[in-house]
C-alpha cells in the first residue's frame, strides 16, 4: 500500500495511475489525481512531507502505537490493560510501560483500529490520554460536508474521534499527539478544500478574504475563563451592594422618625408613615430576591442537603425582620399593644447590603491568595522552534516530542526541559529556582522550560515534555499542597460541622429567654435579639482561616524555589529542633575542586599547576579533573603528554614538553625515591584541614604539591549561622572519616558531627537522634539518602535540575542553596503564625460575637447589639481573615 | 407564667429539636453509583449551594469519575476539594468539570468547597 499524494487515499501498489520524477515513483487512485498533481508536482510533494512524518505506518501494514495512559496505579493494572489489548484481532504485540504510563501497541492496520484499542484500554477501566483540538472549519454547506470531513479525519492515525458541527462552522478533534499534530489535521482538512482557522469555541465574524485568496487567520489570546467568573461575580455583587445601599437610605431615614427629629406628620401613628412603611415592605422585596438572591438560593440547596451555611443563617435573619415587619404594617391590631407594632426594614436593606459587600471584597482579596500559582501558570511557554527534517517549524508546546531539538534565541523563553546540545548561554532562571543571577549554560548542561534566555543563541534536546516538565510538576505539587489540610484544620473541621445548626438553636433559645425574662416590650427584644444572633455569626470566617493562609504560604514557598508537598509538612517543620545535613552536596559542592598549590625547589606555581593538569588531562579520575579545570580557571596552556602511566594505588607518570612528571601520594613518591622535606609536614596540614593532596615531581626532583577539596558552597556558612539562630541545633552527616569530617565541620560552625555513617545507616542515625526526642529534619540529596529523608519528621531535598517531585521528600529545594533551608523553615513558622492568627480571630470573633449578640452583657451593662452592627461585622470578619493572610505574601526571607 | 410564653417556651423547644434532629441525626440519601460497561463509575454532581447528590457510594477499585457542574457564579464553591487525595480542582461556572479517582481502600472519604462550608461524601464499599 502506498498513499496517493493528493488526497492522501491509501492506493494498492502498484496502481494504474503513476508518475515518475526525480528517481521516485507516485502513485494515484485515479486519473484525475494524477492529471492535477502532473500540473503542480512540487506543491504536493511539499505537501506530502509535512504531513507523512506522524504517521508510523510501515510497508506492511503493521502500524505502531503508542499511547498515552492514564491513572495507572499499580503493577498489575498493566496485566489487565495488555489482556484486554491483546484480545483484539491482528495485535502482534502490546506492551504497558509502568513508568513512563505508555502503552506501545503493534497491529495490523486492517484488523483492528486505533479507536478500538483505545476502546479496549477503556475497557480495562482506564483512560488514554489525548489532546483535544478545537478549529473552526469555513467552506461548509451541507451536511455531506460534515461527514466527509469527519470520515477523512477518522480515517487518520492518531485521530481517536472527530465532531464537526455545521452551525458552529467547528471541528472539535480528539487526537493523539505524537502520532498526528494540530498541523496534519488541518492539512486534511484544507486538502478536502475547506478553510482552517483558529476559533476560540466562538463564531467569528467573516473576514474579507486578502486578494492572496489566504484566509486572516483569528487568534485569541486563551483566557482563564475562572477569572472571568469570578470578576463578573464581583461586578454583579457591587452592583446588588449598590442598589440596597442607596434604597437603605431613606429607609433608615423613616425607620426611626422619632430618634431623627422628623416633622410631625412622619411620626409613628400617622397616616402618611404607615404608607411610607408599606412602601418600604414592597421595596424590600427586590433588596431581598434580587441583592440578596444567593442567601435563598444557598440555603434551600444546602437544605435540601440537611445542611446549613451562611446563607441559612442570613436568608433566616432577614426573613424574620421582614416578616414581622410586614405583620406590624398591615395589621397592627393583632399586636396587643401599639408599641409592638415597629418595622425593621432598616435590617433587612443594611444586613443585605453589608453582607454583599463583604462578599465581593473577599472575591477581589482571594484573586490576590491564589496569585502565586497563576503566574506559575502563566510561564509556560505558548510555542517552540523545533528543528524537524532539517526545517525549523514553529508548533505549539503540546506537540514538542521527546528528543525533539528546539532552538532559543536571545530573549526567548525555552519551552520545555532538556540538556543542551549546541551553543551556550546565560539564562535567567529566577521564576523557578528563586535565584537571581543569570545561570551561565554550556552544553551539557540540563535547561528548565519556562526560563528566559538572555544573551546567546543555542539548541537543546527536549528531555521532559508535558506534564514532566519541572514546571508541570512544581504546578501539580503546588496545587496539592494548597489542596491538603494541615493537622490544624481538623478541629476547625468539627467545629464547622455543627457550627451554624448550634447557631440557629441558639438564636431560637435566645428568642424563647428574651420573650420569657426580657424586659417589655418582649416580642420586639426577642425578635432582635434572634436576627442579631443568626446575622453576627460567621462561619466563613472559619472555613477560610486554614485554606487561605495555606494557599498563600505554599505559593510564596514556590516562588522562592521552596516545594511544599503539604499542610502537614509546614505544620511539623514549624515545630523542628534539630537539623541534620548531608555533608556532601549539600554543605559542599558535591565535587572536587582545586584549593592549593605549594611549591618547592625554585619551581613556579603556574608550571607545576600546568605541568600536572597536562598529565591529568588523559586521567577519567575525578580528582583530575579538579586539577584541570583548575588550570583552565587560571588560563594555563595544557600540553601533550606522552608515555603516560597510571601506577594503580599511586598515583600518575607522562612526560610533558620533554619534562618527566611524577604526580601521586606519599607511596609514589618513596617509590621513586624523591626528598619530599618539608612537603611531607605540609601535605599534612592540608589532610587536616579535609584537603585531598598530591606530591608532584618534576624531572626526579619535588616541585610542589597540589590540593584538590569538595569545597564548601559559599553561603553554607551563613545559613548555618542562621539556622542556629532560629533555635535549632544542627547536626552533620557524612561518610568520610572523623578527621575530615570535623575539618569542615569546624569551617562551617557545626558542632555536632555524625561520621564514618555508611549511607545505609544514615536513616538509622535520624531515628537515633528521634528516640532522644527530638523533631528532626534531614537535609540531603533526594536518590542516596531517601531512606533517611523519609525517616526524618522532615525530609528536605535538595533538588538537582529538573528533578523537583522527589518523592521521600516533605519540602524540595530547587536551587541548591542551605539558605532555601533556612528560608522554607521561616515560611513554615511565618505560615503556621498567620493561621492561628486566623484561627484565633475566627473562633475568638464568634466566640464573643455570639454571646454579645444574643445579650448576655445586657443584664449587666445593658448593652445589646443592634442587628445593623452585626451585619456590618459579620461582612468584614471574612474579609479580614483572607487580608491577614494576604499579609504573608509580602514574606521576605529574614 | 402566661399562656403564650409558656407556648413560646414549647415552641422554641421543639423547634431547636427539629434543627437538631433535622441537620445532624436525619438520614442522608445516598445515591448508589453503578459502574458503566468501560468498568468507570461515573456521576454528575450538581453544585449549587451545595452538592447534589452529596453522598454517593461507589465500589472500590473500580475507576470513579464525578462530573462536577457548578450551576452557580458565588465564589464559594469554585473549588472542590479532595483532602484525602490530596486533589482539587477549579469548577468553571456551567462547565462540566471531570475528577478522577481511584479508591482502593473501603472507607468514607469526605470532599469540599475552599472553605469546607459545602460538603459531600463518597462511601467506598
Amino acid at each position: 500500500m502506498v498513499l496517493d499524494p493528493l488526497c492522501g487515499m491509501e492506493v494498492k501498489s502498484p496502481s494504474k495511475y503513476y508518475i515518475d520524477l526525480d528517481g521516485k515513483r507516485y502513485e494515484f487512485c485515479s486519473e484525475s489525481c494524477q492529471n492535477k498533481f502532473a500540473l503542480e508536482p512540487n506543491k504536493y510533494i511539499e505537501k506530502m512531507k509535512k504531513i507523512e512524518p506522524s504517521y508510523r505506518t510501515t510497508n506492511y501494514g503493521t502500524e505502531k502505537l503508542s499511547l498515552p495512559i492514564n491513572g495507572l496505579h499499580c503493577t498489575s493494572c498493566i496485566n489487565t490493560i495488555e489482556k484486554e489489548i491483546k484480545k483484539l484481532p491482528g495485535i502482534k504485540l502490546a506492551h504497558v510501560n509502568y513508568a513512563t504510563e505508555t502503552a506501545h501497541v503493534e497491529f495490523k492496520s486492517g484488523e483492528t483500529t486505533t479507536e478500538e484499542i483505545i476502546r479496549a484500554i477503556k475497557n480495562a477501566g482506564y483512560q488514554t490520554g489525548h489532546s483535544t483540538l478545537k478549529i473552526g472549519i469555513r467552506g461548509m454547506h451541507c451536511g455531506s460536508c460534515v461527514t466527509k470531513i469527519e470520515k477523512e479525519l477518522k480515517q487518520k492515525s492518531g485521530v481517536i474521534s472527530a465532531s464537526v458541527d455545521l452551525g458552529t462552522e467547528s471541528a472539535i478533534i480528539k487526537y493523539i499527539p505524537g502520532l498526528i499534530d494540530t498541523k496534519a489535521i488541518k492539512n486534511v482538512i484544507e486538502k478536502l478544500d475547506y478553510q482552517v482557522f483558529e476559533t476560540s469555541g466562538v463564531k467569528t465574524e467573516e473576514k474579507p478574504i486578502s486578494p492572496s485568496g489566504k484566509e486572516e487567520k483569528v487568534k485569541e489570546e486563551p483566557v482563564d475563563e475562572n477569572q472571568l467568573a469570578r470578576e463578573k461575580e464581583y461586578k454583579t455583587l457591587m452592583r446588588k451592594f449598590i442598589f440596597a445601599a442607596i434604597l437603605s437610605l431613606p429607609v433608615i431615614l423613616f425607620s426611626y422618625p422619632d430618634l431623627l427629629g422628623l416633622p410631625a406628620q412622619f411620626q409613628k401613628g400617622t397616616e402618611l408613615l404607615t404608607y411610607i412603611w408599606l412602601g418600604m415592605a414592597l421595596l424590600s422585596l427586590p433588596v431581598m430576591f434580587w441583592s440578596g438572591s444567593q442567601f435563598y438560593t444557598g440555603a434551600w440547596a444546602a437544605f435540601k442537603n440537611r445542611s446549613a451555611n451562611m446563607h441559612t443563617l442570613i436568608a433566616t435573619g432577614i426573613s424574620a425582620a421582614w416578616l414581622y415587619s410586614t405583620v406590624a404594617v398591615l395589621f397592627p391590631e393583632i399586636f396587643p399593644s401599639e408599641q409592638l407594632a415597629d418595622v425593621f426594614f432598616d435590617v433587612v436593606f443594611v444586613v443585605v447590603a453589608l453582607v454583599v459587600l463583604g462578599m465581593a471584597l473577599e472575591i477581589r482579596a482571594k484573586g490576590k491568595s491564589s496569585e502565586a500559582i497563576k503566574k506559575l501558570i502563566g510561564l509556560q511557554a505558548k510555542t517552540a522552534r523545533v528543528q524537524r527534517d532539517g526545517k525549523e517549524l514553529d508548533i505549539p508546546i503540546e506537540e514538542v516530542v521527546l528528543d525533539d531539538i528546539i532552538i532559543v534565541r536571545p530573549g526567548e523563553k525555552i519551552p520545555v526541559d532538556g540538556i543542551l546540545v549546541n551553543g551556550s548561554s546565560s539564562i535567567d532562571e529566577s521564576m523557578i529556582t528563586g535565584e537571581s543571577i543569570p545561570v551561565e549554560k554550556h552544553e551539557g548542561d540540563e535547561v528548565i522550560g519556562a526560563t528566559i534566555n538572555k544573551t546567546g543563541s543555542f539548541k537543546f534536546k527536549a528531555t521532559k515534555v508535558g506534564k514532566d516538565t519541572a514546571l508541570a510538576q512544581i504546578i501539580q505539587m503546588v496545587e496539592q499542597a494548597q489542596s491538603s489540610k494541615a493537622p490544624i484544620q481538623k478541629i476547625v473541621d468539627t467545629v464547622s460541622g455543627y457550627f451554624v445548626p448550634s447557631v440557629i438553636i441558639t438564636a431560637i433559645l435566645s428568642f424563647v429567654i428574651w420573650y420569657v425574662f426580657g424586659p417589655a416590650p418582649q416580642l420586639i427584644y426577642a425578635l432582635i435579639v434572634f436576627v442579631t444572633v443568626l446575622v453576627i455569626a460567621c462561619p466563613c470566617a472559619l472555613g477560610l482561616a486554614t485554606p487561605i493562609s495555606l494557599m498563600v504560604g505554599v505559593g510564596k514557598g514556590a516562588e522562592n524555589g521552596i516545594l511544599i508537598r503539604s499542610g502537614e509538612a509546614l505544620e511539623t517543620a514549624q515545630k523542628l529542633n534539630t537539623i541534620i545535613l548531608d555533608k556532601t552536596g549539600t554543605i559542599t559542592e558535591g565535587k572536587p575542586s582545586l584549593t592549593d598549590v605549594l611549591t618547592t625547589n625554585g619551581f613556579s606555581e603556574n608550571d607545576v599547576l600546568s605541568l600536572s593538569a597536562s598529565v591529568e588531562k588523559s586521567s577519567e579520575h575525578p580528582l583530575a579533573e579538579a586539577i584541570v579545570n583548575g588550570a583552565k580557571n587560571k588560563s594555563l596552556e595544557l600540553f601533550d603528554a606522552q608515555n603516560f602511566n597510571a601506577v594503580p594505588g599511586h598515583g600518575v607518570e607522562a612526560n610533558v614538553n620533554g619534562r618527566k612528571i611524577f604526580l601521586g601520594n606519599l607511596k609514589m613518591m618513596k617509590k621513586f625515591s624523591i626528598e619530599l622535606n618539608t612537603l611531607e609536614e605540609q601535605s599534612r596540614e592540608l589532610a587536616d584541614a579535609g584537603k585531598t593532596p598530591m606530591f608532584v615531581a618534576i624531572d626526579g626532583k619535588a616541585a610542589g604539591i597540589i590540593a584538590v577539596a569538595d569545597i564548601i558552597k559559599p553561603d553554607s556558612k551563613e545559613a548555618i549561622i542562621q539556622l542556629k539562630k532560629l533555635g535549632l541545633e544542627v547536626v552533620m552527616i557524612t561518610g568520610d572519616n572523623s578527621r575530615t569530617a570535623n575539618a569542615i565541620a569546624k569551617q562551617v560552625g557545626i558542632d555536632r558531627v555524625l561520621s564514618e555513617v555508611l549511607p545505609e545507616d544514615k536513616a538509622f542515625n535520624v531515628q537515633k537522634l528521634q528516640n532522644e526526642g527530638k523533631k528532626v529534619a534531614m537535609v540531603g540529596d533526594g536518590i542516596n539518602d531517601a531512606p533517611a529523608l523519609a525517616q526524618a519528621d522532615i525530609g528536605l531535598a535538595i533538588g538537582t535540575g529538573t528533578d523537583v517531585a522527589i518523592e521521600a521528600s516533605d519540602i524540595t529545594l530547587i536551587k541548591g542553596s542551605l539558605k532555601g533551608v533556612v528560608l522554607a523553615i521561616q515560611l513554615s513558622k511565618a505560615t503556621m503564625k498567620n493561621i492561628k492568627e486566623n484561627l484565633f480571630g475566627a473562633f475568638f470573633y464568634n466566640g464573643l460575637g455570639i454571646p454579645i449578640a444574643a445579650g448576655l452583657l445586657y443584664p449587666f451593662f445593658g448593652i445589646l447589639l443592634s442587628p445593623l452592627i452585626a451585619g456590618a461585622a459579620m461582612a468584614f470578619s471574612s474579609v479580614t481573615v483572607v487580608t491577614n493572610a494576604n499579609r504573608l505574601r509580602r514574606f521576605k526571607a529574614k | 407564667m402566661a399562656l403564650d410564653q409558656i407556648l413560646v417556651i414549647v415552641g422554641g423547644l421543639t423547634l431547636s429539636t427539629l434543627v437538631a434532629w433535622y441537620f445532624w441525626f436525619s438520614e442522608k440519601k445516598a445515591v448508589k453509583v453503578e459502574a458503566a460497561d468501560g468498568g468507570i463509575q461515573e456521576a454528575v454532581i450538581k453544585v449549587k449551594g451545595g452538592y447534589t447528590p452529596d453522598v454517593l457510594i461507589f465500589e472500590s477499585g473500580k475507576p470513579i469519575k464525578l462530573n462536577f457542574i457548578r450551576e452557580e457564579t458565588a465564589a464559594c464553591t469554585e473549588q472542590v476539594v479532595f483532602p484525602d487525595f490530596q486533589k482539587q480542582a477549579t469548577l468553571t461556572p456551567y462547565k462540566t468539570i471531570p475528577v478522577e479517582l481511584k479508591i482502593d481502600k473501603p472507607g468514607e472519604y469526605g470532599f469540599q468547597c475552599g472553605m469546607g462550608m459545602v460538603k459531600g461524601k463518597l462511601i467506598v464499599q
